[in-house]
């Protein structure tokens, strides 16, 4: 049995999904936080794999800005959270309305 | 044959572990699912000859990010649960049936492209990066072809930090 870059890209699609899943359904906001973390994992999994079976280590630089990125998201979205949660006391996203026309 | 054994372990450890992350109703049981999610990424990572990812997926994502998330679920100190008082799954099969349509369409994607994907049969052709060591071919690539990127990502964090400090700093 041979593994594949079909078969990393499978694992991928399954993990892109469950994030999609994550965020769609669940309200609590860090949970989405942590669902979207989920789907760059998945994105990082298929550019290591896809840079292992092609020999071209341009997939493992973009994954070293995806980290960099995702960093960075989750350090300002999750002081979006805070400074939103002194306001309203809630982290659920149905009451994240402040901004909505 | 182990590359198989490992990989389809891992796999369904991924997989698990992801379904728990957004499942479990607690939030720190959820931090606590995805840092092992991240863990086992890893692991992969050195299945996939990427052991300098792999450092960094434990240093910055199982190290860092997962302790500002804990930090964040400390802070975030809850009388209830932000489900607790609706039906937390209004939305479960609007979302089941949207996610199920992205994996559909992800799903047609391995499909299409499926055996297109061939690896490259001969090593190319020697260069500069023959020879070396993963995290040296990957700090070659990053000083030279990919220098300006590179910056532009430590900007990236510099202002995320500055971000997050004056958007968390309580004000007086």
């Amino acid at each position: 049995m041979e593994i594949t870059p079909a078969h990393y890209t499978v694992l991928s699609a399954a993990l892109f999904s469950i994030g999609v899943i994550g965020v769609l359904v669940r309200r609590n906001v860090i949970i989405i936080f942590m669902a979207i973390e989920l789907m760059l994992n998945a994105v990082n999994i298929n550019l290591v794999a896809h840079a292992r079976y092609l020999e071209n280590l341009a997939g493992q630089v973009f994954v070293v800005f995806v980290i960099a990125v995702a960093a960075a998201e989750a350090a300002v979205g999750l002081g979006i959270l805070l400074a939103f949660f002194r306001n309203k006391e809630t982290v659920n996203i149905d009451e994240m309305n402040i901004m909505r026309w | 044959m182990v590359e198989a054994i490992v990989f389809y372990t891992l796999a369904v450890l991924i997989l698990g572990l992801g379904v728990a992350v957004i499942t479990t109703p607690k939030t720190v049981h959820s931090v606590v699912f995805l840092v092992l999610n991240f863990l086992c990424v890893a692991v992969l990572y050195i299945v996939l000859r990427a052991e300098f990812l792999a450092v960094i997926q434990v240093l910055v994502y199982a190290g860092g990010i997962v302790v500002l998330y804990l930090f964040v679920v400390m802070l975030v100190n809850l009388k209830q649960a932000p489900e607790a008082h609706e039906d937390p799954r209004r939305l479960a099969r609007l979302g089941l049936v949207l996610s199920g349509a992205v994996l559909l369409e992800l799903a047609g994607i391995v499909v299409y492209s499926f055996g297109r994907v061939t690896p490259a049969s001969a090593p190319a052709a020697p260069g500069p990066l023959t020879g070396m060591g993963n995290t040296e071919e990957l700090g070659w690539l990053l000083y030279t072809d990919y220098l300006i990127p590179f910056e532009v990502a430590s900007v990236l964090l510099l202002v995320a930090m500055v971000g997050a400090i004056v958007l968390a700093r309580r004000q007086s």
